[in-house]
């Protein structure tokens, strides 16, 4: 366990949590029609990024892979949008048992693939992953109560790629109104985190799901190209980067299918005069330093009122310096690994961009592992609005802090980015609260709090951080014929 | 030689505890055919009494649970009645197939309800956009406390009323069919493994003419479910004490228990609570 070591902090015994409950196999092939098959294309490896060791093969799917996958799909769509809601809905019941019976199981899978702390995938990911097929369940036998008409249709085919920084949970958010709409699905999980939804697949049999209802092919980014592009998929679901997403939008242009997209953001976490400052510097740490900095929503830019950035800043240094840094299974990790060497040297580039751009770097001392991808909390201060690193995605733990004067200044600061996923408010006075939020032209506004997700809320951006929502009511629009 | 069965004592359900009636009363239960099954509890006023004080207990916990912990239970309790399907079949008595049917549809009806915790708000509430500059919105909350005349129908009926009335929120006092109160006390065991707080189903048999007037008249009761008397004077003596503190009440009716079931049954028991807040800098 590295530790910072101007950190006050008591020394930890290590607390790592068993790796043994997971039964990793050496290799893993595609989830078509029920069953696992071997891949065409050629098969790659997924790794611990804490420690760069293999941990499986997979296999990769061709186009004529994404082929059988979305027939096989096609062909389970006419019986299990026959299906009575309500049968519909006890598989997907039994889905959400089946997660929470596995839950640990799942955590550390999770935790070994993707490199975020086990805190965070069991205390978070998991416990959202299974309520999300217990909420979209409840839904699957009431559609005609939802406000889109007495019988509203599902669209057939979805398919479906998702990002590495919450690969069960956005599996989750994708398949479960997915099915519980009367679609069947063919998904592609992210190259670099294949293994829970590969899992998830063994789950989807020991529920006794219809094979063809739930397909998994892995690979790189030509295999979502070619599921995108399939002609006989009615529905396209994605979640990853503003950039891909434009793509995936010009793709999908002039023909039928439904597109929903959940991109990029650049989020403005704004601090008050007048705030909790204890409970904003949490809110700031949760904002950006949650899951390595890895969310789509993440508060990346800190926007505090002027009166009180000393004060603010001195405050969340001395918490950064408390932050743990290092193996994502022990328990009292606050900071995992980075998910891959790409996004490493992403996050590198941009920080350097941020120096050379005349911002100021600073991150707590901190020891970093000697193998694996890690970067530590760093925050920049004198950051002006047309530096690259207040305006892009960095996607890592690396906060930007910004200044304003009035409520009005801070709404021109927070809205002037072409994202609009989220935003942050804090601030004791609740009629404030609401006026920021009205003018605030992002799709979730989170006040006093930060990083808060349920499946009974809606989530999903403004302007280029993608269109149509998910979860909640609303959440059932994006797979339904209406 | 044969075993003789250990035959099961049939008590009330108060409180989470299964208590027999303080009036030491009890009355005989027979089957379709005429035989004699067993002996129930005949609740009395005093019990009745005993019921509202504890289903008031539960309210502020059970109301105050998260939608998403309601549904859970509501859904475990879905399991828990699957998982005695033959006992049930064999208690209804109304021919094999027929109660296998019954309890399947109860299971059914619980998943179906289960799945309305956390759905309600989203099809009831409402965003208002007030001409200025607040923030308005409406939400469906439970009314308190309902007694609830449970219908002849002795497990599809009997779940059908209590549970759109526990999953929003409320908590309960149930009359149980007399002729047939037995699938009742069986259904109160379920609900007592089923990490369903004590208190927020109670279940009274006996005598409906004797407990009914008591519930409609009581001032900790806030709404009346008279769907299980048939007698339409009773009803309407209950309906008129339920005015002397506005019970909301849902009349007598001969409901279809197959037929889909619709919302009423839920928002009957529920108040709407707008929140006003003002927006400015």
């Amino acid at each position: 366990m590295a530790m910072f070591k101007d950190a006050p902090a008591f020394e930890y015994a290590p607390a790592p949590e068993s790796r043994d409950i997971v039964d990793l196999s050496p290799s893993y092939g595609l989830f078509i029609d029920g069953e696992f098959v071997d891949g065409s294309a050629a098969s790659f490896k997924t790794v611990n990024p804490a420690t760069e060791e293999k941990l499986a093969d997979i296999a990769g799917a061709s186009s004529d892979d994404v082929d059988r996958a979305v027939q096989a799909a096609r062909k389970a769509f006419g019986g299990w949008s026959a299906l009575p809601g309500s049968e519909r809905a006890k598989y997907l019941f039994r889905v959400a048992r089946l997660i929470q019976e596995r839950a640990r199981e799942l955590a550390v899978l999770e935790t070994l693939d993707n490199g975020k702390p086990i805190r965070e995938s069991r205390d978070v990911d998991l416990p959202l992953v299974a309520a999300h097929f217990f909420y979209y369940a409840g839904w699957a036998d009431k559609l005609g109560h939802a406000g889109f008409g007495a019988d509203p249709r599902p669209l057939g085919v979805a398919g479906q790629v998702i990002p590495w920084n919450f690969p069960l949970l956005m599996l989750a958010w994708k398949i479960a109104p997915a099915l519980a709409c009367g679609n069947t699905v063919v998904l592609k999980p992210a190259e670099t985190t294949p293994l829970t939804a590969l899992l998830f697949a063994e789950i989807c049999v020991q529920a006794g799901l219809p094979p063809g209802v739930v397909n998994i092919v892995t690979g790189a980014g030509e295999t979502g190209a070619a599921l995108v592009a399939h002609p006989d998929v009615n529905k396209v679901a994605f979640t990853g980067s503003t950039e891909v997403g434009r793509l995936i939008a010009r793709t999908v242009a002039g023909t039928d299918k439904k597109l929903t997209l959940e991109l990029g953001g650049k989020a403005a976490n704004i601090v008050f005069e007048d705030a909790a400052i204890d409970q904003a510097v949490e809110g700031i740490v949760n904002g950006i330093f949650f899951n390595q900095g890895h969310v789509c929503c993440a508060g990346s830019r800190l926007l505090v009122q002027e009166s009180i950035q000393d004060e603010l800043l001195t405050a969340l240094k001395r918490r950064l310096g408390t932050l743990r840094l290092g193996d994502p299974l022990d328990k009292n990790t606050d900071i995992g690994a980075i998910n891959s060497a790409e996004q490493l040297a992403k996050i590198r580039a941009l920080s350097e961009i941020g120096e050379q751009e005349g911002a100021e770097r600073w991150s707590p001392a901190c020891e970093l592992p000697g193998k694996g991808y890690w970067f530590p909390p760093t925050l920049f201060t004198g950051v002006a609005l047309s530096h690259r690193i207040a305006r892009e995605e960095i996607f890592g733990p690396v906060l930007s802090v910004l200044t304003f004067r009035t409520p009005a200044e801070a709404v021109e600061k927070a809205n002037n980015t072409p994202y609009g996923l989220s935003a942050g408010i804090w601030t004791e006075k609740g009629s404030r609260i609401l006026w920021m939020a009205d003018r605030l032209r992002a799709g979730v506004v989170w006040a006093n709090t930060f990083n808060r997700f349920d499946p009974a809320s809606p989530f999903g951006g403004y302007k280029e951080s993608g269109y149509g929502r998910e979860g909640g009511l609303l959440g059932l629009e994006a797979y339904l014929d209406v | 030689m044969s075993r003789l069965a250990v035959r099961k004592t049939y008590k009330l359900f108060i409180g989470g505890a299964f208590p027999r009636s303080e009036s030491g009363r009890s009355y005989p239960v027979t089957s379709p055919k005429g035989d004699f099954l067993a002996n129930a509890s005949r609740a009395s006023r005093k019990d009745a009494r005993d019921a509202v004080v504890a289903a008031r207990k539960a309210f502020p916990g059970w109301s105050g649970a998260t939608a998403y912990n309601r549904g859970q239970i509501l859904y475990r309790v879905a399991e828990m009645l699957e998982g005695r399907r033959a006992q049930f079949a064999e208690e209804l008595g109304t021919g094999r197939k027929a109660a296998l049917e019954a309890v399947d549809a109860s299971v059914d009806r619980l998943v179906w309800y289960a799945g309305w915790s956390d759905k309600i708000a989203s099809v009831r509430g409402t965003a208002n956009p007030v001409a200025g500059p607040y923030f308005n919105l409406s939400s469906p909350e439970p009314t308190g406390v309902v007694a609830v005349v449970a219908p002849a129908d002795p497990l599809l009926g009997l779940i059908s009323v209590v549970a759109p009335v526990i999953v929003t929120g409320n908590t309960c006092v149930v009359i149980a069919s007399e002729p047939s109160p037995l699938a009742a006390i069986t259904l109160a065991e379920v609900l007592a493994t089923s990490d369903l707080p004590g208190g927020v189903v109670n279940v009274l048999t006996g005598r409906q003419e004797e407990l009914a007037p008591w519930l409609a008249a009581h001032m900790d009761v806030n709404g009346l479910d008279l769907t299980g008397v048939k007698d339409t004077d009773l009803a309407l003596r209950c309906e008129q004490s339920a005015a002397e503190n506005l019970k909301r009440v849902l009349r007598p009716a001969s409901p279809d228990w197959a037929a889909d079931p619709g919302l009423t049954r839920m928002t009957r028991f529920l108040e709407t609570k707008t929140v006003w807040h003002p927006q400015g800098t």
